[in-house]
């Protein structure tokens, strides 16, 4: 059984949805990762995993499961019980995760109280042990910092910790790096990878920066305005692409020796002009009069992809 | 993706701005109070200063001894109060005009260049400002309009000075957060000299807030205008203004409610219709304030 | 080939204020930054944030100026002839929501080079600027509308064009692409390239991601904490890092193509207080192989395989 499952997930804010119909599973201690430019539905997604999406939001769903339990027919504070607990998330923006007026230790407590009831010394003495799991050096001293006397990579830090203090079985971590410099970034990505082992924790990574993907995931699901357009494993789905937008998003990254960068001419549509067939028609190279209708998710050589036309379909 | 009927910012300010009932109703007030304004003589059935002996503190028409000659009533002179009131509708508009104007102006000057210059011209300006702000409104005022001597511009000059340390901060934080965007650096890189930054580049950033200011002391100048009025230091009789109006009736109160009344409650509803209209305009300027605080 | 830009031992250093009780610190975010850009190329300044790159832009452009230090501008002393040159040096910023005026019409944005630096009529004025926003791939009648009604992606264009209208010698760039999708990026490099093919403009281009650099520079400077650690050719540089600091960036930097056994050593701690920077070598804190002598003694740039590095051990790594 999988640790999580989404059936057809949709999000709407009124008017056309901007989640359209998303399956997606992962297994206990799987590293998946969900990426896509923005407008993709991408984060919007996970928040409506974490029944974060407050009206005139409306979310649906044929099954919405996590470790057995159906997430839709819990009562709202059952859920909050499961969510910042069993399944925990990390933000793009440390600095604004973190409340300003109250201290490091006093946040961490906080979380502690509530998922664990721990309290006084033995919070205290947990909350320590957390900042020293993510190698926050001095943690005990650090304990009694305010947010703003941290950097953007300290914080970050805190803000891991204070998603792990309730040992969670899934960590969504959206766009976790992108707010960082480089060398900060591959640290960070190496404690999260190095925690997910650890702790035996699955591990669900939103991200728009391919090649931190490449380097973490097993699996990764591509999507384009609202949908998802391929399903597959890494490094296989990088080598190979099946769908149009996958090996566009990968052709615009620069590698050695490239004097040109490919592109997609356009821009992702808005929610509100969307074509009516095949989304990535209008940009597509391949593009064919069949494209005028939508295509569904089919499995292809190495995953699954929604195309009616996919690249790399022959074995090498 | 971007079509050609995109609005503009104006028309998109006054979608904002539509959905606002209360806003919209004090727009229609006001517009009310401005048509009488500026057709009092035609529209008051009397002059405002013919005293009809006859009918001494005449009741509204709806009331017991009342008559429709005098549809609000008079007041202790004989004084028709609805012709009275249409008229001053017209000195209290423009206390508030002049006034908002007097201020503004320099203030939105002082404040661009303490913006503009932190280190040299800045504090001595904001320090000045500091000083009037810790000295209470009212009496400030009463303290100008006193070495000035009484009447109507001057009430206006004062009032204009006591508003004018709002206008100064205002416009110096505004400038103070626009001068950190990259807009303005660009404008410098583009050429523009000093003036040509403070008024075409950051000016128009600024003036959100500024607008919504302007509206709201509107009402604070019609109000400081009735209490100056009201103490005897602002405009004279005979010439009808609402605060003194107010003030000359207060020995009736007993016998002849509508007197103080009726003019207390054309402030209270021009005061009201100007602040909603002043909440209006900021939820629809201030895209900070739109979604949510 | 023509030297534009010539940057020699720029410095900025800015005081801090730390209360009533303590003398105000100095940040010393400029420490003397030498490099010479010819006409046509591109340098590309890479570093973490707090390692000064924003500051040498902003000394670059002469909004601000520098402590000490020269800078010449097609031969001549910016420092004096500031006003003059101030239309020969360009910038395009990296947050294209801020760096357009939300209340000014495109058009009137991007004329207002012209209008100050030229004595072109409204209508030569209005000719030219059509004439740059197809050439940077909008609509002319994107001209009459407001920033608010575009992508990021086409604001980054018209800040771009922006730039380009006075026809400026130099262009510094300030993470242009940070701000941007991923496809919309590509679109956006391969604007700047075209342009600098057409025009022959020297590009300063300062950006965190390697990957743009290697696909954008002829040139790298790299920095830490105020000062460069290593520079010279790109190609060289990526091939065989003599620094340690350029040696970790590159390592940290993920690949799409990751080789399966690849040993990533992340470069352990964080940049260490500019108000109280490490004696010796700013980055012995960092630095796996640092000795003695890195935490004593301050390495100088010196001339080492085709290209300039600040290291005691650069022949060790080498």
């Amino acid at each position: 059984m999988s640790l999580l499952e989404i059936r057809n997930l949709s999000v709407s804010f009124g008017g056309p949805p901007v989640v359209d119909g998303l399956d997606l599973s992962l297994e206990a201690g799987e590293v998946l990762a969900v990426v896509g430019e923005s407008g993709s539905g991408k984060s919007v997604s996970m928040l409506a995993l974490m029944g974060l999406i407050d009206p005139p939001g409306r979310v649906s769903a044929d099954a919405l499961r996590f470790a057995g339990q159906d997430l839709l027919a819990l009562t709202p504070r059952a859920r909050r019980r499961i969510v910042g607990k069993d399944i925990a998330m990390v933000f793009q923006d440390p600095s604004s995760a973190l409340n300003p007026s109250y201290t490091v230790g006093f946040q961490i407590e906080e979380v502690l109280r509530q998922h664990l009831g721990l309290r006084g010394k033995a919070a205290r003495r947990r909350a320590t042990e957390l900042l020293e799991r993510v190698e926050i050096p001095a943690a005990a001293r650090r304990l009694d910092a305010y947010p703003h006397q941290l950097s953007g990579g300290m914080a970050q830090r805190v803000a891991i910790a204070m998603a792990i203090a309730g040992e969670p079985r899934l960590l969504i971590a959206d766009e976790p790096t992108t707010a960082l410099d480089v060398t900060i970034q591959a640290q960070i990505m190496a404690l999260l990878l190095d925690l997910q082992r650890e702790q035996d924790m699955a591990l669900l990574l939103i991200s728009h920066d391919l090649a931190v993907v490449a380097e973490s995931a097993r699996r990764v699901c591509v999507m384009y305005a609202g949908q998802a357009v391929e399903l597959g494993t890494l490094p296989a789905l990088f080598e190979a692409p099946a769908h149009p937008y996958s090996e566009a998003l990968l052709a615009a990254i620069p590698q050695p020796g490239q004097t040109r960068l490919h592109s997609l001419p356009g821009m992702v549509p808005g929610r509100f002009d969307r074509p009516a067939g095949c989304l990535l028609a209008p940009r597509c190279p391949y593009a064919q009069p069949r494209c005028a209708e939508r295509p569904a998710l089919a499995p292809s050589r190495l995953g699954m992809v929604r195309c009616f036309f996919p690249l790399n379909q022959e074995a090498p | 993706m971007m079509n050609a009927s995109s609005p503009s910012p104006l028309g998109e300010f006054w979608q904002t701005f539509r959905r606002n009932k209360g806003a919209l109703g004090g727009l229609a007030f006001m517009l009310l109070v401005l048509v009488c304004a500026l057709c009092a003589p035609w529209l008051a059935p009397h002059d405002p200063s013919q005293q009809f002996r006859d009918a001494l503190l005449s009741p509204p028409a709806w009331l017991d001894g009342g008559q429709w000659r005098f549809p609000l009533g008079t007041d202790e002179l004989g004084r028709d109060l609805l012709s009275r009131l249409i008229h001053g509708a017209r000195l209290s508009l423009l206390i508030g005009l002049a006034s908002v104007l007097l201020a503004l102006l320099p203030g939105v000057l002082l404040g661009l260049i303490a913006g503009f210059s932190p280190r040299h011209l800045g504090p001595p300006i904001m320090r000045a400002m500091d000083v009037m702000l810790a000295l209470p409104a009212l009496l400030l005022a009463v303290a100008i309009v006193a070495i000035l001597g009484p009447g109507l511009a001057n009430t206006v000059i004062a009032i204009a000075i006591v508003s004018l340390p709002a206008y100064v901060r205002l416009t110096r934080a505004a400038v103070l957060g626009e001068l950190e965007r990259d807009y303005v650096t660009a404008a410098r890189l583009a050429g523009a000299r000093l003036p040509r930054l403070m008024f075409v580049s950051v000016l128009p950033n600024c003036l959100a807030p500024l607008i919504i200011q302007a509206s709201l002391s509107f009402s604070a100048a019609i109000l400081d205008a009735a209490a100056l009025g009201f103490l005897g230091l602002g405009v004279q009789p005979p010439t009808p203004e609402w605060g003194s109006m107010l003030a000359s009736a207060r020995d009736y109160i007993e016998r002849a409610w509508w007197v103080v009344t009726l003019p207390g409650l054309t402030i209270l509803l021009s005061v009201l219709a100007i602040n909603l209209i002043g909440d209006g305009l900021r939820d629809a300027l201030d895209p900070k304030l739109k979604n949510g605080l | 080939m023509s030297i534009v830009l010539r940057a020699r031992e720029l410095t900025r250093h800015y005081p801090v204020s730390r209360g009533l009780l303590h003398r105000p610190a100095l940040v010393r975010a400029l420490n003397g930054v030498s490099f010479d850009l010819a006409a046509g190329r591109t340098l590309a300044v890479v570093g973490e944030s707090g390692c000064g790159k924003s500051t040498l832009a902003r000394a670059l452009t002469l909004i601000e100026k520098p402590d000490a230090g020269s800078l010449e501008i097609a031969g001549r002393d910016a420092l004096v002839h500031g006003r003059e040159l101030r239309r020969d040096v360009q910038m395009v910023f990296q947050n294209p929501y801020a760096s357009l005026n939300p209340r000014q019409k495109i058009l009137d944005q991007l004329a207002e080079p012209l209008r100050n630096f030229t004595g072109f009529s409204r209508a030569e004025r209005r000719e030219r600027v059509l004439a740059m926003l197809e050439r940077v791939g909008l609509r002319p009648e994107h001209a009459w509308r407001y920033p608010h009604m575009f992508s990021g992606g086409q604001r980054q264009r018209i800040a771009i064009a922006r730039a380009m209208m006075p026809s400026p010698r130099v262009l510094v760039a300030d993470e242009p692409t940070s701000a941007l999708d991923v496809s919309i990026q590509a679109q956006v490099l391969n604007l700047f390239q075209d342009l600098q093919a057409e025009y022959a403009t020297a590009y300063v281009f300062i950006s965190h991601n390697l990957a743009v650099v290697r696909h954008l520079a002829h040139e790298v400077l790299v920095m830490y904490l105020g000062r460069a650690v290593e520079s010279g050719p790109t190609e060289r540089l990526y091939a065989r890092p003599l620094h340690p600091y350029t040696r970790a960036l590159l390592a940290a930097t993920p690949s799409l193509h990751p080789a399966p056994q690849r040993q990533r050593i992340p470069l352990v701690g964080e940049l260490p207080d500019p108000l109280n920077p490490p004696a010796g070598c700013a980055f012995h804190t960092r630095c796996p192989y640092a000795t003695e002598r890195c935490r004593a003694e301050r390495p100088e740039l010196r001339e080492l395989d085709g290209r300039q590095v600040a290291c005691h051990h650069a022949e060790l790594l080498g």
